[in-house]
């Protein structure tokens, strides 16, 4: 205090006041306050700036970084059999997304390296869905069906300062049959290409859409996918979730789909296949519905469930037996024997021949300077027996005297040469030759001698598996085809096609086709004790087939294919069966093919009716169901009747 | 010695614009920290303010000219005591400011402030001549940068810059030659250039960077300020409600209760509300260099507006950041930053105004 008691002294006697004076700085504190107002004024234009002038601006860079939305991928619908049960199913799991909001390219490293993923292809994927253009929104599907570890990974690493872009949904994956169960008619589904992308059908799918690429899949996509929602949550840095907001949009799930198939009947053919390389198709006759449809080798659609990797992918493209083939629809091959039934309705319907046409095969018959062989020595043949012992001789003179325009029609009229219409992708067409045919094809005028080999199925004539059913199963109802199709409840836009065939001639046909399989024919193979079956053998040649294009060319692969097509009961159809059986050899290795499936179908009806057929719960009919309009096939023209 | 005279001479409209803004400094932790583990903050701050309001009482009793008497005694004491801190000192954060337990720990920096007041409100009037000369502001000077340099040691660049205003302050007050003030600035600037690569460190570098471009590094420096600025503007006109705020609930604003608690305010109370609280600052200021005007003395002067400038100084820095108008420096914004030393050592200052105030009339 000492100190302070000095300085009061100096200060009295400089000034003579009694105590010191603060007058001089009364200027500098006006200063001072003037130098706080401009202090607060320059933080509140800082203010100003932010809050009044562009506020939208910064809120919507706090809702950017507070909002996160998560896709809420709509299920699938399943794919039921005739009787409700469940063909294909989804199974959850846990995929991990990339969303694109905060996405930098060089955290795509070190996710790589956690995850396992090969960075190159990852790195390509992001770039492809950059390139594309796709919503902001629409996160990229990195890695599939997490195991635990991977899930801990992400869990430990998706906070805001490591990866934020890292998003673990729960996705529904398709659960298909094992061993590749009804694998072609269902198809499969996949991550819609690049390359499909840039076509009409598929640009309106976004990258990274999953849709149905194959089967029934592909061809009810737009019921069976549903809508995808959206969640949109309240994040905070670390990416934890703080809250859903209101504005969600629910994911509508897929609708589901009852086949026509019936478990019981494809599990049969598909094992008495085994594994040889052919297709079974069994059609109702009395409605066009697909019974079972198996196409041998198969593939397994759950590779396709997620996304495929390469080396699956190539392997399906790259085996010789193509195994993606659905032969029942695609494999287009010559009918040989099995076209017989139909030259005899054509031959009788134009009056080429009549019930008292009798040939001699002496093994065989010159045409046109041409020996042509038959495979057997049938001595006189009439129209019964040419059919039921399957003379080629009989049918080279059904053939030599009809007109090939005449026969082209009646083989279109049982629905060859173009597209049954069944609601599958990459129907094959078959071929029907006629002039016109070889004058589009070739530019050479048709020759008689050509009819020849058309009489026995061979020659140009291809059909597919399920042409055949369709074919044999119409001349079964006497005339009458229903578009073959794979879905219940379908509103059939193609009514039954219904021609004047005389019935007569009809009955003829089936009476030897009947004796084929009970009359010691080539078809015994198939008979069922109880039932009326009726079928055709049909050993198809495949020399012959290509020599008209390129020549002869001899291998083990060029065995003759084995066919059959059979129906039950004769005199009332339920049920046609037509088997295709590559590199055979001969129809009669086919035929047991098509009894086992007709007795499963023979056997489940008796224990169905011995039983009250329980309940089975029925979907409500899809509305507006569309089936293709098949090609509408005139009736033959020159039709003329006795 | 001049008597403390009545009750009534105290200065209500200080304390009543202290308590608006620390209520709604309260109302700003609690909002900030609901959810967190830092939940329990608000009402540690309460206890801190209600101790503050203690600690005002006492040093409005004890006359000031007695403690500018042992301004030696507590500058000496300042000294060792952080520099006690900076050997002992715990470290939290990564520096070491604290000193105490763990539960109670206290920020010695924080009421070196106080000591620095006095101490140039002492040496300025005891100026022998009317002049502020250049040994003067050599010796001043030296004197006020020790401590600073001690806790910039720490390191906590923040605080020792606090410092310094209360000394500019007082010399502008005093009188300062216009050479020397020429002299200052050009040893500044040549000093600046030399201090950022030798005296900073990497981080501190690393914000003045951030502070002229924050868009260069938005992850790393530069994340603060932009998610403060986010915040600010998203808070438009009426702001989006206490604990509605996405950016200081979502802890995309860094530390939201302390350094950045105005950002935080300013998303949730919008430009109405900072308004208000600025609004409460300037009158807070006015009135202390109201109580300046009025001191009986030069020394009272110079204590009232050496804690002026102090606060001016917080407000503007703190304040400045939150808008990206300053650089991040980690100082706190006085009475609303939840923090026990700094809420005590400001009321400690308002206090010594009233201190001044309350002995106006003596004759």
């Amino acid at each position: 205090m000492k100190l302070h008691a000095d300085r009061e002294e100096h200060r009295l006697s400089a000034n003579g006041l009694l105590r010191d004076d603060t007058k001089f700085a009364s200027g500098k504190i006006a200063f001072f306050q003037y130098a706080t107002v401009g202090v607060f004024l320059f933080l509140i234009t800082g203010f100003w700036e932010l809050q009044v002038r562009n506020p939208e601006m910064y809120q919507e860079r706090a809702m950017q970084n507070s909002i996160k939305a998560i896709p809420v991928l709509a299920p699938r619908g399943k794919i039921l059999d005739r009787d409700g049960r469940v063909i294909v199913d989804n199974h959850s799991s846990f995929s991990l997304f990339l969303t694109r909001e905060n996405l930098k390219m060089e955290h795509l490293k070190p996710i790589a390296e956690g995850l396992n993923i090969d960075y190159d292809s990852l790195v390509a994927r992001v770039k492809r869905f950059q390139s594309r253009g796709a919503p902001q929104y629409q996160p990229i599907a990195i890695k599939e069906e997490l195991t635990p570890a991977e899930l801990a990974f992400v869990d430990s690493h998706k906070d805001a300062d490591t990866f934020p872009e890292m998003e673990i949904i729960r996705v529904q994956h398709r659960l298909y049959p094992r061993d590749g169960l009804a694998a072609h008619a269902v198809g499969y589904v996949g991550e819609v290409s690049e390359a499909e992308l840039n076509t009409p059908e598929f640009a309106r799918f976004h990258q990274g859409d999953v849709i149905g690429k194959d089967g029934i899949e592909r061809e009810y996509n737009d019921l069976l996918m549903g809508v995808d929602g959206q969640r949109r949550v309240e994040v905070d840095s670390f990416g934890n979730e703080r809250g859903v907001l209101a504005e969600d949009k629910e994911a509508i799930p897929g609708k589901s789909l009852q086949l026509t198939i019936d478990l019981d009947l494809q599990a049969v053919a598909e094992l008495t296949l085994e594994n040889r390389r052919g297709a079974v198709v069994a059609l109702d006759p009395r409605s066009g519905e697909v019974l079972a449809m198996v196409s041998r080798p198969a593939f397994d659609p759950n590779l396709f469930a997620g996304r495929i990797r390469s080396k699956d992918w190539n392997d399906l493209v790259n085996n010789p037996a193509h195994p993606l083939m659905n032969r029942a629809i695609q494999a287009q091959q010559a009918p040989g024997s099995t076209f017989k039934p139909i030259m005899l309705l054509a031959g009788l319907e134009t009056g080429a021949i009549d019930d008292n046409f009798h040939v001699n095969c002496p093994g065989g018959a010159n045409f046109y300077g041409r020996f042509f062989k038959c495979w057997g020595k049938h001595g006189t043949v009439g129209i019964h027996e040419a059919l039921v012992h399957s003379c080629d001789t009989f049918f080279y003179n059904v053939a030599n005297r009809m007109d090939i325009d005449d026969i082209a029609r009646y083989a279109e009229m049982v629905g060859y040469g173009h597209k049954t219409g069944i609601d599958l992708p990459h129907e094959a067409d078959g071929v029907v030759p006629s002039r016109k045919w070889k004058i589009r094809n070739f530019r050479e005028k048709w020759y008689p001698g050509e009819n020849i080999s058309v009489g026995i199925g061979q020659g140009a004539t291809t059909v597919t598996p399920l042409q055949m059913a369709s074919a044999i199963g119409g001349i079964a109802m006497g005339g009458m085809w229903f578009q073959p199709h794979l879905i219940r409840d379908a509103v059939h836009l193609m009514p039954a096609r219904r021609t004047q065939v005389n019935l007569d001639n009809i009955r003829k046909v089936k009476s030897g086709m009947y004796g084929v399989v009970n009359e010691g024919g080539t078809g015994v193979r198939a008979r069922i004790p109880g039932i009326d079956v009726c079928g055709k053998t049909g050993s198809a040649q495949l020399v012959s087939n290509d020599a008209i294009r390129a020549g002869f060319k001899q291998g083990k692969d060029m065995k003759d294919n084995a066919w059959f097509v059979g129906f039950a009961p004769c005199d009332a159809p339920e049920i046609v069966v037509a088997t295709l059986f590559e590199n055979g050899e001969h129809g009669q290795l086919a035929a047991p093919i098509v009894r086992d499936v007709m007795k499963a179908y023979f056997d489940k009806k008796q224990r169905l009716s011995q039983q009250p057929r329980e309940q089975i719960a029925s979907l409500p009919p899809i509305p507006g169901q569309l089936l293709r309009p098949p090609t509408a096939v005139p009736p033959p023209a020159g039709a003329s009747n006795p | 010695m001049s008597a403390y005279r009545s009750v009534r001479e105290f200065d209500w409209l200080m304390l009543v614009l202290s308590s608006a803004i620390c209520a709604l400094g309260v109302l700003q932790i609690f909002s900030a920290t609901h959810d967190t583990h830092y939940s329990d903050a608000w009402w540690k701050q309460v206890i801190w303010i209600l101790a503050g309001f203690v600690a005002m009482w006492i040093t409005t009793l004890i006359d000031y000219h007695t403690l500018l008497g042992q301004v030696p005694i507590l500058y000496g004491l300042s000294v060792a005591t952080l520099i006690a801190t900076y050997v002992l000192g715990m470290s939290a954060f990564g520096s070491r400011r604290w000193i105490g337990t763990t539960s109670y720990h206290l920020q010695v920096s924080e009421f070196v402030k106080l000591v620095v007041v006095l101490l140039v409100a002492r040496y300025m009037t005891e100026l022998k001549t009317e002049q502020f000369e250049l040994i003067d502001l050599l010796k001043l000077g030296g004197l006020v940068a020790l401590p600073a340099g001690l806790v910039m040691l720490q390191p906590d660049l923040g605080t020792a810059l606090t410092y310094f205003p209360i000394l500019v302050g007082g010399i502008f007050l005093a009188g300062l030659r216009w050479q020397y003030a020429v002299a200052i600035v050009v040893v500044v600037a040549l000093v600046m250039p030399v201090a950022y690569f030798v005296v900073l460190k990497d981080y501190q570098r690393a914000r003045v960077i951030s502070f002229l471009d924050p868009s260069q590094d938005p992850k790393g420096s530069g994340y603060q300020v932009i998610q403060s600025k986010i915040a600010v503007g998203a808070g438009a006109l009426w702001g989006r409600g206490v604990t509605k705020g996405t950016q200081t609930q979502g802890r995309f604003l860094p530390v939201p209760h302390k350094d950045f608690i105005f950002s935080a305010f300013a998303e949730e109370h919008g430009f109405v509300g900072v308004i208000v609280v600025l609004g409460l600052y300037f009158l807070l200021l006015m009135q202390i260099v109201q109580n300046a005007q009025t001191a009986p003395d030069r020394a009272g002067m110079y204590i009232c507006m050496g804690i002026a400038t102090l606060l001016l100084f917080h407000v503007l820095v703190n304040v400045g950041m939150v808008v990206g108008r300053m650089p991040v420096t980690g100082i706190p914004l006085p009475l609303m930053s939840s923090g026990g030393s700094n809420v005590l050592a400001i009321f400690m200052m308002l206090g010594l105004v009233n201190n001044v105030r309350l002995r106006r009339f003596v004759n």
